[in-house]
């Protein structure tokens, strides 16, 4: 069906014939007949890593194939969405290994992107919890791959964004937990200074992610709330949780009504926002047990966020600096605010080693920040690539939809490697998207 | 427990209420023609609901095969939902009689043949619910589409008539007739968003009317007028119409 799409940034927008798959005959099919595919899920990648002049939707493949509750192992097909698997095995006593800040991302999703979490310093990548998985490739061949066999294949479709061929079913493990619960500390920082500091005096706790201020100047600069949190043990529950530890959240969700106006969203808005998202706690430390939802996924309860952003919408700008870049991290900082062009909130962590072939993760500071998309942001964001690159980072290309292809091959220094692994398997770039052409790598 | 048996289970739609019924804790009994391609949607209502979940080889065109079919299965189902449907371009049907056949079978004389079994079981026990998914294409007959549209006008007629007789009997009959909907069989038209629904919805609807004993439902409200609508267009007028 012909649609028009974009992913969760809204930008950019384009046309796409896009095929849906129930079994593996209709893919090999899907493929035989058109070009130019990349595989797409739910759409939450922010730019153009799924968008592309065909499109494979992995939607409707999305069923639970096996789920070993002694063992803590799940098995289902690409499409299938993280909130589902979650309302199955949070009631068994497992609970996703790594998770991103959203549950509406497919299987499929999670391995093109390898996503990360709040315990990436502590569990690393979602690929590094995957025991084997089945690659379809462009002859219509099923390949299938794991840390042991198709070893090439398997590395290069970790993180690979779709261009190896379609992921079309995961084997993972998971992690055991008591309840469905999480022991919660939160903790206000004054500053940067402050903020790093706590990251490192924390590191031993299993989540960790800080919310941070980009618009404070002066001795407030970087001005944070650092979230840190355990899942919560049996004995950390009041009597009323205790009753039924492992119950499921409710089901609490609004929707965004209409996409806001792009003028809505100014430095005085955003301004205020933060001073009362700052202000809300206010004791230094807040400790509690929450459920799991507004612990991983605060923003997946209004449905739609993204339209806040306007028609025009939005990019997502992250990248991770090598630890001893510190420097570089309040540089960029620094510009933000000077520019005054600030999103709402910056979400600050910090990863754990990491060396995979082209996963984003490395270790250091990794900073996340949405632009509404106007005027002379593109250029900005080009300085901000530039200083990127001189402090040794490199930035997530699921959240990317316009950096110039050689900050991608000189910010990932293995690229060349993963370039010859996607020629080996997709010879004839029968898949690529509008993201891997930008960049280069499919052209 | 209650079982539900889903006569179509391959099509979108009828996957998406065995998931309702599932997750409302009714086993399930998923038929289709090819029993190989039900095997990953077995692991899946019974992994993620924890209900029994068998799977059954049904081909709604080999009428000889249906009361053995009907016999074979271990537990009578308390709901049977006829989902089967089959819609290929209209002048490909016209133009070829076997197309027209099989777009008779599948929609039409395939659900009346299982149907007639199913009902005569449900009077012995006097109780039971019986569900067939039409079409608003029924309604009407258009240029476009009247092989399918006339074929499942048939099918909503037999359901009237078969609601009529069951109610004597404590037996429940539900017509659903979902408008347009977003599957497979629809993929390569260019449908209107707002007028369109998901499977998800139509299996929703399904459950409610189910649970709700209602005769006739539109799974989108606004269908109902729309076809009021087309319905009382004078035949005079309507004939001249590019419909």
């Amino acid at each position: 069906m012909k649609k028009t799409i974009a992913n969760w940034g809204n930008y950019p927008v384009m046309e796409t014939e896009e095929k849906t798959f129930t079994f593996e005959e209709q893919l090999s099919d899907a493929l035989l007949h058109s070009d130019g595919i990349i595989a797409r899920g739910n759409g939450r990648c922010y730019g153009d890593a799924s968008l592309a002049k065909n499109t494979i939707s992995t939607l409707k493949y999305d069923k639970v194939l096996s789920f070993d509750t002694e063992q803590g192992i799940f098995e289902c097909q690409s499409g299938l969405m993280l909130d589902k698997i979650l309302e199955v095995i949070v009631p068994k006593g497992w609970f996703l290994p790594v998770t991103p800040g959203t549950k509406f991302i497919t299987v499929g999703g999670a391995i093109a992107s390898d996503v990360h979490g709040k315990n990436h310093h502590v569990d690393g990548c979602f690929s590094h919890h995957v025991l084997e998985m089945d690659v379809v490739l462009g002859s219509g061949e099923t390949v299938t791959c794991s840390p042991t066999s198709n070893t090439e294949l398997f590395w290069a479709t970790c993180g690979g964004m779709g261009l190896t061929g379609i992921i079309t079913r995961a084997k993972f493990d998971l992690k055991k937990v008591e309840s469905s619960y999480i022991k919660q500390k939160q903790i206000k920082a004054q500053n940067l200074e402050e903020v790093i500091e706590l990251f490192e005096r924390y590191k031993h706790y299993t989540y960790s992610v800080a919310w941070i201020d980009c618009l404070k100047k002066g001795k407030h600069f970087g001005r944070s709330i650092l979230m840190l949190g355990e899942h919560a043990k049996l004995e950390d529950l009041d009597e009323e949780k205790k009753k039924d530890p492992l119950k499921l959240p409710n089901k609490k969700q609004i929707t965004f009504p209409f996409t806001l106006p792009s003028f809505v969203l100014n430095q005085l808005t955003v301004k205020a926002f933060n001073f009362l998202f700052y202000g809300k706690n206010f004791k230094r430390e807040i400790n509690n047990v929450i459920s799991y939802e507004p612990f991983f996924y605060p923003l997946d309860a209004i449905l739609h966020w993204n339209r806040g952003y306007g028609k025009k919408g939005f990019v997502q700008y992250q990248f991770v600096l090598p630890l001893e870049s510190k420097q570089g991290l309040i540089e960029i900082l620094k510009r933000i605010s000077d520019k005054g062009l600030g999103s709402f909130l910056a979400v600050l962590k910090v990863f754990g080693k990491q060396d995979d072939l082209i996963s984003f993760p490395k270790e250091g500071y990794t900073l996340a920040l949405d632009f509404p998309v106007r005027k002379g942001l593109f250029e900005f964001l080009d300085e901000l690539d530039k200083v990127v690159l001189d402090y040794g980072g490199r930035l997530y290309l699921s959240k990317d939809a316009r950096m110039k292809s050689d900050i991608f091959w000189k910010g990932y220094s293995n690229a060349n490697r993963f370039s010859e692994i996607v020629k080996k398997y997709n010879p004839d770039f029968k898949f690529n998207s509008v993201q891997a052409n930008r960049l280069s790598i499919t052209h | 427990m209650p079982t539900v048996l889903i006569l179509g289970a391959t099509s979108d739609i009828g996957f998406a209420i065995a998931r309702k019924f599932a997750s409302q804790k009714y086993g399930v009994q998923l038929a289709a023609r090819n029993v190989d391609q039900l095997e990953t949607f077995k692991s899946d209502i019974s992994i993620r609901y924890g209900v029994p979940c068998s799977v059954h080889s049904f081909d709604a065109e080999k009428f000889e095969t249906h009361a053995d079919f009907y016999q074979s299965l271990e537990v009578n189902p308390d709901v049977t939902v006829y989902v089967i449907g089959y819609m290929n371009d209209n002048d490909k049907v016209i133009r070829n009689w076997n197309e027209s056949l099989r777009t008779i079978n599948a929609n039409y004389t395939g659900a009346v043949s299982i149907l007639n079994i199913i009902a005569e079981d449900y009077v012995q026990k006097q109780g039971g619910t019986i569900v067939g998914i039409s079409s608003v294409a029924g309604n009407r007959g258009r240029q476009s589409n009247y092989m399918y549209g006339s074929a499942k006008a048939a099918f909503t007629a037999y359901l009237s008539g078969l609601r009529n007789r069951m109610y004597h009997h404590k037996v429940h009959v539900l017509t659903v007739l979902p408008g347009f909907v977003n599957t497979k069989m629809t993929e390569h038209l260019q449908l209107p968003k707002l007028l369109t629904a998901e499977p998800e919805e139509v299996a929703t609807a399904v459950y409610n009317g189910v649970k709700n004993h209602k005769n006739v439902v539109y799974v989108k409200w606004f269908w109902k007028w729309i076809m009021l609508i087309i319905t009382s267009v004078p035949e005079s007028m309507f004939k001249k119409k590019k419909l």
